[in-house]
């Protein structure tokens, strides 16, 4: 399940040298807790959750995150960054499992 | 009947009776529509502003997911929704375009005999012109491709048509939502009509409108189909659940459907 | 169970009530699990401030008063800084002082994320506080809290 991720980006096509601006992520993930119990069996289900997220852009990371289970599922992460030149904000988010999930956008200055 | 009760809770976080959004006539724009509201007047400020930022909205990475299937060839005809049906965004034309489809749904199957919702559509296309295996309610697939077809019609008014052969199965929906039923003895109008506004415990009931479903619950933390929502309420007063797309869910959601007639589709709404 | 009692005065019907009881029953069960302490994220806290007091100002913590649901409560937090090479915003971390666990998240920046500005949605068991600490470059320490409540429903589903 966790392979078939879906996210989504919104960054600015088109952005100011210098000027802050926010890009906006949602992936799907079910971020399980590892506190629920199966209703049926009532085992505890497994952890299972993207613990890391990284922005990086042109290759140079500029903002990352560490998540808990306490973040809610289909984590939504808005945060800030500045660019100084055209290039590729790339997106990564790591599961407990060391799996990861990329995505990427191209940002224009000018 | 109602009784001014003191509950005795032995849970501290309980100790709050928010106040129900004022409710000054017109003031809630497209989502009030003469006397009937759409749930997103009766939902606090934060979940109103997830729903309005599509790209805060999590209920969209389902809308991506279905703009997928949409062009996924499956099936033994080799075909894919778009081979018959092109462009979801355009307006509906002969059979080509979603736009404005989900407005009109449920509608009256001459092939079936009875009302049948998008999902039984989205179904029928599959196994009868795709070839391919019909997806199972509430999946992924299924949830994704119907909060897709339905968002098509973002913002546009519902219009249910209970004119003709359907009006029979209109009344059966209407009389399904003011039966009583379950241990709790309690009908779906108990709520969403006599009791629409007040508080049950922490919640703010809502007049039960169908018009942003799919809808993202907080709860489920995934978007449902408005027969799982049939399904929660109904176990709720303690009565047993009709299986998802039952004849008497599909009439309910007809019944329900054209009472939210007017109010703009939300689809993926975002719902405590 | 340490909660306090409390008598709320609702005005609903008599079955609406006997719903609603079912629903106070699974509060109380889940209230029951292991859970975090205040005194867990205050040690959280001294360890990030490493012999520091931490400093109040400089943060913004943007949280609902009331969750309407505690699976996903939105959170905005927002730290005062030229974020400049010299002078920025490190890391900035949010505890929840009565989870079952009392760590939620933590972000780190760099002088490109030209704003020490983030939104994100996380979970409550119940009402709590939810603490955020910031590490500056410089070596100093801020902190901010807010309490959210969160309101134990009618109507699961």
């Amino acid at each position: 399940m966790a392979k078939k991720a879906k996210a989504r980006i919104k960054a600015p096509k088109s952005v100011t040298v210098g000027e802050p601006f926010e890009v906006k992520t949602l992936i799907s993930h079910k971020m399980e807790s590892g506190q629920r119990k199966d209703k049926k069996t009532g085992e505890k289900i497994p952890r299972m959750i993207l613990n890391k997220f990284v922005a990086s852009y042109n290759d140079a990371q500029i903002f990352s995150a560490d998540w808990h289970p306490a973040v809610s599922a289909n984590p939504y992460m808005a945060f800030h960054m500045i660019a100084n030149e055209s290039g590729t904000l790339e997106l990564t988010w790591t599961d407990d499992e060391g799996e990861t999930f990329a995505k990427s956008k191209d940002i224009k200055v000018g | 009947m109602l009784h001014r009760l003191f509950i005795l809770s032995g849970v501290a976080a309980l100790g709050l009776v928010a106040m129900p959004p004022a409710s000054v006539a017109g003031e809630w724009g497209a989502y009030e529509v003469g006397d009937i509201r759409s749930g997103y007047t009766y939902a606090a400020e934060e979940t109103r502003a997830i729903q309005d930022d599509e790209f805060g909205n999590p209920g969209f990475i389902w809308v991506d997911y279905g703009e997928e299937l949409w062009s996924d060839v499956d099936g033994a005809a080799g075909k894919s929704c778009e081979s018959c049906h092109g462009d979801a965004s355009a307006m509906k034309d002969g059979v080509s375009g979603m736009k404005g489809v989900a407005t009109k749904y449920p509608v009256f199957s001459e092939s079936m005999g009875k009302p049948i919702n998008i999902e039984q559509q989205i179904n029928n296309c599959r196994v009868n012109n795709m070839e391919a295996d019909p997806y199972k309610w509430e999946s992924k697939e299924m949830l994704s491709m119907t909060t897709y077809v339905k968002y098509q019609s973002h913002g546009m008014p519902v219009n249910v048509d209970i004119s003709g052969a359907i009006a029979p199965f209109y009344e059966k929906g209407k009389n399904f939502y003011y039966k009583r039923r379950g241990q709790l003895d309690m009908a779906c109008s108990n709520c969403h009509v006599d009791n629409a506004g007040n508080m049950i415990r922490a919640n703010l009931l809502s007049q039960g409108m169908a018009n942003g479903f799919p809808t993202y619950r907080l709860k489920w933390q995934k978007p449902g189909s408005l027969h799982r929502r049939f399904r929660g309420c109904n176990k709720q007063v303690r009565a047993k659940p009709y299986a998802n797309g039952s004849d008497e869910y599909v009439n309910l959601e007809v019944f329900l459907t054209h009472r939210s007639n007017g109010l703009p589709i939300e689809t993926p709404a975002v719902r405590n | 169970m340490s909660e306090t009692k409390q008598y709320v005065s609702i005005e609903m019907t008599r079955r609406n009530v006997l719903a609603g009881g079912a629903a106070a029953f699974m509060g109380l069960t889940l209230s029951g699990l292991a859970s975090a302490t205040p005194s867990d994220v205050a040690d959280l806290v001294a360890n990030i401030a490493a012999g520091q007091t931490p400093q109040s100002g400089k943060i913004v913590l943007d949280m609902p008063q009331i969750a309407e649901n505690g699976n996903t409560v939105p959170l905005s937090v927002s730290v005062e800084s030229p974020m400049t090479d010299t002078d920025y915003v490190k890391s900035l971390h949010v505890f929840a002082e009565d989870n079952p666990t009392p760590e939620v998240a933590s972000f780190h920046f760099t002088p490109m994320s030209g704003l020490a500005e983030v939104s994100t949605r996380m979970r409550m068991a119940k009402t709590q506080n939810i603490v955020a600490v910031a590490q500056m470059s410089d070596g100093s320490v801020f902190t901010e809290s807010v309490q959210v409540k969160v309101t134990i429903g009618g109507c699961g589903g």
